[in-house]
């Protein structure tokens, strides 16, 4: 579904600021996988996932989704088979419009936007069913402004949004970094049901080993731009924390203090 | 008296069109658009220029658009593909269309005179004197382009493009080219600032290469007089509030003139005026926390 071969990014180029966030890296997810990616500040997991969704282009090297070359397409263009989450609540949505037309843009994902009335018949009914499955009482908050949202809320709305229309890809970038550990918990096992539900082909970056251990059938781990592990399978379900974390410390010289407490 | 106040309301409900294409710049698409000081005066000139050239008051307007939505879209794409920042895109497009309206009218100053505008022929159609005809046809105007805004920022395209004036990151992850949105955005912006000119110098009798100085204070004006009185709730709420907003600049301003402030001080009034309601919020959470202090 997703196959990354030999991409390359270098940041700054030929300052003294000259910063190589990928190097040579490859990667392939099948169909349904949910990979889950940890690595210490600066590892790249960000830059991989926005060369993916096309932030910027990568300066070698090839992205196919779904058999279709992205490499060179622009960010719009791509979003029609991509799904994302950010890690900031703010970014996911647009805070002065209401819940319901927040849904109603990110139904038409990819979609040319045309000149006839935004909604259609079905979708309220449809959108109240949808939030009543996230089970955080959203579904008579339709035509609330979404900046009045707690940050999970957010969160969680995001979630559908980016999952309504069945991405190829979904692109979570450490969704639960700025909430609580409950929200987080609540959302992150929202994440896996749908991603479960739909069978999406997911890419998570997370600080927390924990949580990276317990989501999904693959884990990598990154350092300086590179894959330098990579668990599948029965290897990642019998992975223990201890281990990983030993892992970890070989492969990277300074190790951030939130993947020790996490 | 009366006669005062149906001209007032006209003039609110006239300018409304130009404060309703501010208020899709500054607030919808957050572009702090300057380009309105040069599309209005640009939509008069065309106007003007049309109508002395035997071509009908309502062909004016048309011109007046299409001037209007020309200049949108030159500094939209300044804007988003030469990324040239947004007040400074917009200085740059005034400034230009200061030397094209002077080649448009061939001088600084057309007068419209004796001749056929949308105000005479409302008060043929009407059956009323000029005050209450141009009192009908601003209204007419205003409800017009407050349902084509109402419309359009309900269609698919309409919503995307203020919801790119939010969050441009995220209307490009749900697909959205965002620099055509503020494209198109400023072209209505501008479409409708360039008919507020066209309208404007057919109801003042002239077209003037200087008209459009302090055009941007006055939209902001009634933007922000709106927002304070009647929020920002939804979309619809907005829109209304700009017309308001616009009604009451233009009551303020007919109030201290009847007051015996000099006319050469309006512009003066208006930017101390502006500045006041936008150190409002300001001012207020100073005042509250003190009141919390005591």
């Amino acid at each position: 579904m997703l196959n990354v071969s030999h991409i390359s990014k270098t940041f700054f180029k030929g300052t003294p600021d000259e910063k190589k966030a990928l190097q040579d890296l490859s990667l392939t997810l099948e169909t349904g996988d949910f990979c889950t990616v940890v690595g210490s500040n600066g590892a790249g997991k960000s830059t991989l996932l926005n060369s993916i969704a096309g932030a910027f282009y990568v300066d070698s090297g090839h992205i196919l989704i779904d058999g279709v070359e992205v490499t060179r397409m622009a960010e719009f263009r791509r979003a029609k088979y991509i799904g994302r989450v950010f890690q900031d609540p703010m970014k996911g949505t647009a805070s002065g419009m209401w819940l319901e037309e927040n849904l109603i843009l990110a139904a038409r994902r990819g979609e040319p936007r045309r000149l006839c009335w935004a909604f259609r018949k079905n979708d309220h009914e449809q959108f109240r069913q949808m939030l009543a499955g996230l089970d955080l009482g959203l579904e008579d908050r339709l035509q609330t402004q979404i900046g009045l949202l707690s940050g999970g809320q957010r969160q969680a709305v995001t979630l559908l949004m980016a999952t309504m229309k069945k991405p190829k890809i979904l692109l979570l970038d450490e969704p639960t970094a700025a909430l609580d550990p409950k929200t987080a918990a609540k959302v992150l096992s929202l994440t896996d049901s749908i991603v479960k539900e739909n069978h999406l082909t997911t890419l998570m970056i997370t600080h927390n080993m924990k949580d990276a251990l317990r989501y999904g059938n693959r884990l990598i781990m990154m350092n300086s731009g590179r894959i330098v592990a990579d668990y599948k399978g029965e290897e990642k379900q019998n992975l223990s924390i201890e281990s990983l974390l030993k892992k970890f410390e070989e492969t990277s010289e300074e190790v951030s203090d939130r993947i020790i407490l996490g | 008296m009366m006669d005062l106040a149906v001209s007032t309301l006209a003039q609110g409900l006239m300018w409304s069109v130009l404060a309703v294409g501010v208020f899709l710049s500054f607030r919808i698409l957050d572009v702090p658009d300057m380009t309105c000081e040069g599309s209005f005066p640009l939509g008069a000139a065309i106007a003007a220029t049309m109508i002395t050239s035997g071509f009908s008051p309502a062909a004016g307007l048309a011109g007046g658009i299409g001037g209007g939505i020309a200049a949108g879209i030159i500094t939209g794409l300044l804007y988003t593909k030469l990324k040239i920042p947004a007040i400074l895109s917009g200085i740059l497009s005034m400034i230009a269309i200061y030397s094209v309206n002077l080649h448009i009218m061939g001088k600084a100053n057309i007068p419209l005179l004796r001749v056929d505008t949308v105000f005479t022929q409302a008060s043929q159609i009407f059956h009323l004197n000029m005050t209450y005809s141009s009192f009908a046809f601003s209204l007419v105007l205003a409800a017009l382009v407050g349902l084509f805004m109402y419309w359009f920022f309900g269609t698919e395209l309409g919503t995307a493009i203020r919801a790119t004036g939010f969050n441009e990151q995220m209307m490009r992850a749900q697909g959205v080219n965002t620099d055509s949105m503020i494209i198109i955005g400023l072209l209505i912006s501008n479409g409708l600032i360039g008919l507020c000119g066209a309208v404007v110098a057919q109801n003042n009798g002239f077209a003037d290469v200087g008209m459009g100085i302090g055009t941007i204070v006055i939209g902001l004006a009634s933007v922000i007089i709106g927002e304070v009185l009647l929020g920002t709730g939804s979309f619809k709420v907005s829109l209304m509030s700009v017309v308001v907003g616009s009604i009451l600049y233009r009551i303020v301003i007919a109030v201290v003139l009847y007051l015996g402030m000099p006319p050469n001080d309006l512009k003066l009034f208006t930017a101390v005026l502006v500045t006041a309601a936008l150190a409002m919020p300001l001012l207020k959470s100073h005042l509250d926390i003190r009141k919390e202090a005591h």
